[in-house]
């Protein structure tokens, strides 16, 4: 039995944990640049660095059900 | 602090993108030739061949303009073979290539298939030449052109050449703010030339996979894993004894949490390299499905206003994939260096 149906839903399921995830960080980084408009360098680079981790695991969500599709 | 100069590297991006973007549109044009022609396209084989690796290199669409690649197996003995001819017979030995795999068959060509549709011949080791491997020594000849010792020497104390002006603020940005800040002032400078081949190495293989007959090598795990086991191996030779100290006794922490944590900071040495591997892969082999799958659906609706949609969209996701691309290099030489400072105090 392939279970085509159920990876599309899972992989769905990976992009909206993703979307949550960043947006929480994307919300955090605002807030702490319109408090100190002038580290606003670091707290980019730290920003992106942590919206990278989040998408790596969303990612995995992703690999998991494109290898459930294949195989 | 060191002065950058962000003006020229600006500048001479702006022409690059143009360049690029044309490129780029190449790729629909030959779509449209397709199309006249009324070809029934299947969109899931189309996506899969554009991203896997395979044993010809095929520049357009026709079957007569192929790249084809010697093949190099070990089955006690090394055989070679090019793919221009139609069977592989060598002495004896029959191979048969069935999706990209090689099986080792007898010479009318038979394959025992168990109940589940599984092929289930031997397979020989395979050692050949494919796509990817030829794709990773064309950026390794690129790289070697490109960091030579004349376009980079200082003798008016400042960058003259074009190339020196273009990629000095990529080699100072991750000496300056990706190595110093974690390896530490007086330990970088053995690590710098690893930490700048692995950068530029993810760098120029993302770009020149996002061209339209562009090999995707660095969304291939096979690649990243060799990657990231690198890094694996310098973290872990390096490494103090405090690190050990931190994963199997972390000290000021009570005795119990101790036997918790050192199975998890255990498995943890393997896994973090291997976060490393799987991110790289996804995020590129993603990127890729997505814009051929806008392509795809030009093929699947068949009509004039799809065609501009789909475009657009693809144009969109590509100047994304741009960003992803150098963001995907930062990001695994980011984390390389934090574990290898971790690793040395």
């Amino acid at each position: 039995m392939s279970y085509v149906g159920l990876a599309a839903i899972g992989a769905g399921l990976a992009a909206i944990s993703a979307g949550f995830g960043i947006g929480k960080i994307g919300t955090s980084a605002m807030e702490a640049i319109a408090r100190q408009p002038d580290a606003f360098g670091k707290i980019q680079n730290a920003m992106i660095i942590a919206a990278a981790l989040v998408e790596g695991a969303a990612l995995f969500g992703i690999v998991t059900a494109l290898l459930a599709v294949l195989k | 602090m060191i002065k950058i100069n962000y003006s020229c590297f600006l500048f001479a991006l702006k022409y690059i993108l143009i360049i690029f973007f044309l490129l780029c549109t190449t790729s629909f044009s030959q779509s449209c030739e397709v199309l006249k022609k009324k070809k029934i396209i299947n969109s899931e084989e189309l996506i899969f061949h554009h991203i896997s690796d395979s044993h010809k290199w095929t520049i357009w669409d026709n079957s007569k303009k192929n790249l084809s690649f010697p093949i190099i197996l070990w089955d006690k003995g090394f055989k070679f073979f090019t793919l221009s001819k139609k069977s592989l017979k060598h002495s004896g030995f029959y191979y048969r290539i069935i999706q990209e795999n090689i099986y080792k068959t007898d010479f009318i060509g038979s394959l025992q298939k168990d109940t589940l549709g599984f092929i289930r011949n031997k397979r020989p080791l395979d050692f050949s030449i494919t796509k990817n491997v030829f794709a990773s020594f064309i950026s390794f000849l690129l790289m070697f052109s490109i960091f030579k010792k004349k376009h980079f020497s200082y003798k008016a104390l400042e960058a003259t050449s074009f190339i020196s002006r273009l990629l000095e603020p990529l080699v100072l940005f991750v000496r300056d703010d990706l190595s110093i800040p974690h390896i530490g002032i007086d330990k970088y400078k053995s690590y710098l030339p690893c930490l700048l081949t692995v950068f530029f190495y993810i760098f120029f293989n993302n770009l020149l996979g996002l061209l339209p007959s562009g090999a995707n090598v660095t969304g291939d795990i096979s690649t990243t894993f060799m990657l990231s086991f690198t890094i694996f191996i310098i973290v872990n030779v390096n490494s103090k004894k405090s690190y050990w100290r931190h994963i199997l006794w972390m000290p000021d922490v009570p005795f119990l949490v101790r036997i918790l944590l050192a199975p998890i900071e255990l498995t943890g040495i393997f896994i973090r390299p291997l976060t490393l591997c799987i991110r790289l892969f996804a995020n590129i082999t993603a990127g890729h499905i997505i814009i051929l799958s806008f392509i795809s659906l030009i093929f699947l609706f068949k009509n004039i206003p799809v065609i501009v949609l789909a475009v657009s969209f693809t144009l969109f996701i590509l100047s994304l994939k741009i960003i992803v691309a150098f963001l995907q290099a930062f990001i695994f030489t980011t984390l390389s260096a934090l574990f290898i400072g971790r690793a040395i105090h």
